[in-house]
């Protein structure tokens, strides 16, 4: 119980996993569910650094970086086309996408 | 002992940041909850011995992408409440499914990896900074440059999709519509 080893990190990055996967499926506003992808993206981080401290590789620090770059670039567009799609439209609930719908 | 306590006390206050950020009905709550949690995340990556990329977890997340969040709720109406999706019986299950499913492969990795040895270990009398570099600049210098590329193009999207006239779609509008447009691009020209 005290010694805390590679499961506890691994637990508590599922636990924030389906954390993030609750707010996935329950959200409707696209802003709120770029949060919760945020939140899967560093539930997936922890578990990585875990793994690279306990079998002393810097693997998994690496990917940790390269997830953060893509997050970054991933919220940089994201934000730009929902800026675009309020001018439009004054919304960004996810029903008020459906024009593809024929 | 200390690593005890601390794992567990940042792990229950991520756990409850993270859980008002999914469930709360206002935008800004869930912004500054999100935000309190990727600080507390990255106090795992300092107990975890990986100083570097607790600092980028702060500096990127808070500073950078926090930032950006709240540029972009100005934009939009954040005030009024957020509605929420109506209750779906295939979803609870399936999300139920996944996470049994997720913490049967985290208790069985182990046993399918005792013997994984290091590609890249850590260097000793290296600093976590210093043996970073390294690795980074020598056997992940290709992906490096490429993400670089990548947050390249993701700027210059930012930039254009922010910009003036995005709100128009040529697609979406009428021949005669077109032409205004065109005409007061000319006169504007001309003038």
């Amino acid at each position: 119980m005290m010694e805390i080893g590679l499961n506890h990190y691994l637990v508590l990055s599922t636990i924030l996993f389906a954390i993030g996967l609750v707010g996935i499926m329950r959200r409707k506003n696209l802003l709120l569910l770029f949060f919760a992808t945020e939140i899967l993206l560093n539930s997936v981080n922890i578990s990585f650094a875990a793994i690279s401290h306990y079998y002393g590789d810097l693997t998994g620090q690496m990917f940790a970086f390269f997830v953060i770059a893509i997050a970054a670039s991933e919220l940089a567009v994201g934000l730009g086309l929902l800026i675009v799609w309020h001018k439009r439209h004054g919304t960004i609930d996810l029903d008020s996408m459906s024009s593809m719908r024929g | 002992m200390f690593e005890a306590i601390a794992f567990y006390l940042f792990a229950f206050l991520t756990i409850a940041m993270f859980f008002i950020t999914v469930t709360t009905s206002q935008a800004l709550y869930a912004l500054s909850a999100l935000a309190a949690g990727m600080i507390f995340i990255s106090a795992f990556f300092f107990i975890l011995g990986a100083d570097f990329l607790g600092a980028v977890q702060i500096i990127v997340y808070t500073g950078a992408v926090m930032a950006l969040y709240a540029f972009g709720m100005m934009f939009f109406d954040t005030t009024r409440e957020v509605k929420e999706k109506k209750g779906n019986k295939f979803i609870i299950i399936g999300l139920s499914t996944l996470a049994a499913v997720m913490v049967v492969a985290i208790f069985a990795a182990p046993l399918v990896s005792h013997n994984i040895t290091a590609l890249y270990p850590m260097l000793e009398g290296a600093g976590n900074t210093q043996s970073v570099g390294i690795v980074l600049f020598t056997k992940y210098l290709v992906p490096f440059e490429v993400a670089a590329i990548m947050l390249l193009v993701a700027m210059v999207a930012g930039i254009v999709l922010a910009g003036k006239k995005m709100d128009l779609s040529l697609t979406l509008m009428n021949a005669e519509e077109i032409k205004l447009m065109d005409e007061e691009i000319n006169k504007k020209v001309l003038s």
